[in-house]
């Protein structure tokens, strides 16, 4: 039996201003992560301290709103502490639920706070029912947030088949999809999201202007050049064009945007529990713009879903601010399994 | 490329800064507009970093530095890392109406140099909010401000629609 769907809106907030932001245009529930390397978008500058996590807490549950926080980094013995301690953190401040990848910090968490409810993050790359019951019976997961290298009907058997909630992708920058299992960017520059909490981190990309277009390279390996009406991606190998065999190409995948708009009516059906929007690492003005959008069609698809359409101002608005020249239902909408 | 969302007489005004010294002058208005909204914002990483804004649209480069009393022209024209984009983008990423990700992806946000502290800078800023530096502006600028931002903001909107 599928179950009642809740259909929440997750969306990112790398900042309290992105946060409010998301909350004033209707998101159910916010995720976010402390400045350092317990959360997989670790970038200078970026994230929580304490105060503004409890500033970050106070406003979101004010008007209702859930504040889940990610700790899906995969701490390393020396370093183990810092985890705990955000974990122990996070309970103090009243977050509504950690997402969590790493087993030993489920079990950490499950153990010391036994009434934090628990998430399975992305990161620990559960892609069958088999996987997200295992997590439900060791260490008490409620939600599990799926890969996106699933097709819906695979979703749908996961959904039937397991007590957890289902969160999916719904929106945002798309990588090569293997999360919790990538090494490109440990490949490139030695750091890993899994332990440094970012892939292409800053200290390793450089951009620069030549005569022949605008080189990205990323541990000094050119990974890409753009012409000057190219579009550019973001700096991670995936996206990067390659010389293969005389001809220079996107040889992973090319730059492109989930956008999963069309096909709410069945998520909703399937009874998805939440949709994430990708991006913490983006500004206020893009968590606006999107939170906005997917408020609407989430509300359209509740109120009627066999009638729901969606807006090509929708489309044009989340085009405008996406990665990639095209967006794509990535691998939910495929038939081969 | 011509942005024909925003408002021109602001446009018109940025575009006479390059009569004049163009690090001082911008220094000159960073402090004047920003630096109380922003001088309890962690500078110490950053401190002896030197930064150019390079203004495509002019070819005004402003070169400049963080000091405990706030921003400070810097005379050697160097820098760690340069942003580049037109007048009008710079305002609409101070006005919170773009994000700065959508105009790297569309080539009209360019870091170059130390990307790291380029991003250090952009997610610092972001954390401030918008409330704060209107607060801290002269009132008649705040509401000048406030203006051009819910205009520009209502063009995003009809230009989507």
């Amino acid at each position: 039996m599928l179950p009642e769907p809740l259909l929440e809106l997750i969306c990112p907030a790398g900042s309290l201003p992105a946060l409010k932001a998301a909350v004033d245009h209707g998101a159910d529930g916010v995720y976010l992560g402390l400045k350092d390397n317990t959360n997989a978008r670790n970038f200078s500058g970026l994230n929580f301290d304490e105060k503004s996590l409890a500033e970050g807490i106070r406003y979101a549950q004010a008007k209702g709103r859930k504040v889940l926080m990610a700790l899906n980094t995969y701490p390393q013995p020396a370093t183990l502490s810092r985890w705990h301690a955000a974990v122990d953190k996070a309970t103090e401040l009243g977050v509504d639920a950690v997402i969590l990848a790493d087993p030993g910090l489920m079990a950490y968490a499950n153990r010391t706070h036994p009434d934090l409810r628990l998430h399975l993050s992305v990161q620990g790359s559960a892609t069958s029912y088999e996987a997200v019951n295992f997590y439900r019976e060791r260490f008490g997961i409620r939600r599990a947030v799926l890969p996106r290298v699933l097709s819906l009907p695979q979703v749908e058997n996961v959904i039937r088949n397991t007590e957890a909630e289902i969160e999916l992708f719904g929106f945002g920058g798309l990588c090569v999809m293997v999360e919790g299992r990538c090494l490109l960017s440990s490949y490139a520059c030695g750091d890993s999201p899994n332990t440094f909490g970012a892939c292409s981190p800053g200290h390793a990309v450089r951009w620069q202007q030549t005569d022949k277009g605008m080189e990205t390279r990323l541990n000094g390996i050119l990974i890409d050049r753009y012409a000057d009406n190219e579009k550019a991606g973001y700096p991670t190998l995936c996206k990067g064009r390659f010389e293969v065999q005389g001809d220079t190409y996107y040889a992973l995948e090319e730059p492109t945007s989930l956008n999963t708009l069309e096909m709410l009516p069945e998520m909703h059906r399937l009874g998805v529990a939440a949709i994430k929007i990708e991006g913490r690492q983006r500004s206020p003005a893009y968590v606006a713009q999107v939170t906005q959008v997917w408020r609407a069609a989430i509300d359209a698809v509740k109120k009627s879903a066999a009638t729901f359409a969606v807006q090509p101002a929708w489309h044009a608005q989340l085009d405008k601010i996406s990665e990639g020249s095209m967006h794509t239902l990535g691998a939910y909408y495929r038939p081969w399994k | 490329m011509r942005l024909p969302n925003f408002p021109q007489p602001l446009a018109r005004v940025l575009r006479r800064l390059p009569a004049l010294p163009a690090s001082a002058s911008l220094v000159a208005l960073l402090n004047l507009v920003a630096w109380k909204s922003l001088k309890d914002l962690d500078w110490a990483p950053l401190r002896g970093r030197r930064f150019c804004v390079h203004l495509r649209d002019t070819g005004l480069r402003a070169y400049f530095s963080v000091s405990r009393h706030g921003f400070v022209t810097e005379v050697n024209e160097q820098a760690d890392v340069t942003f580049t984009a037109t007048t009008e983008d710079f305002a609409r990423l101070a006005l919170r109406v773009d994000d700065p990700d959508t105009l790297f992806f569309n080539r009209r946000l360019l870091i170059e140099g130390n990307t790291d502290l380029g991003l250090r800078v952009k997610n610092m800023l972001d954390a401030v909010e918008l409330e704060t530096v209107m607060q801290h502006l002269p009132a008649a600028l705040s509401r000048v401000v406030a203006n051009v931002r819910l205009k520009a903001q209502q063009r995003e909107i009809a230009g989507a629609h």
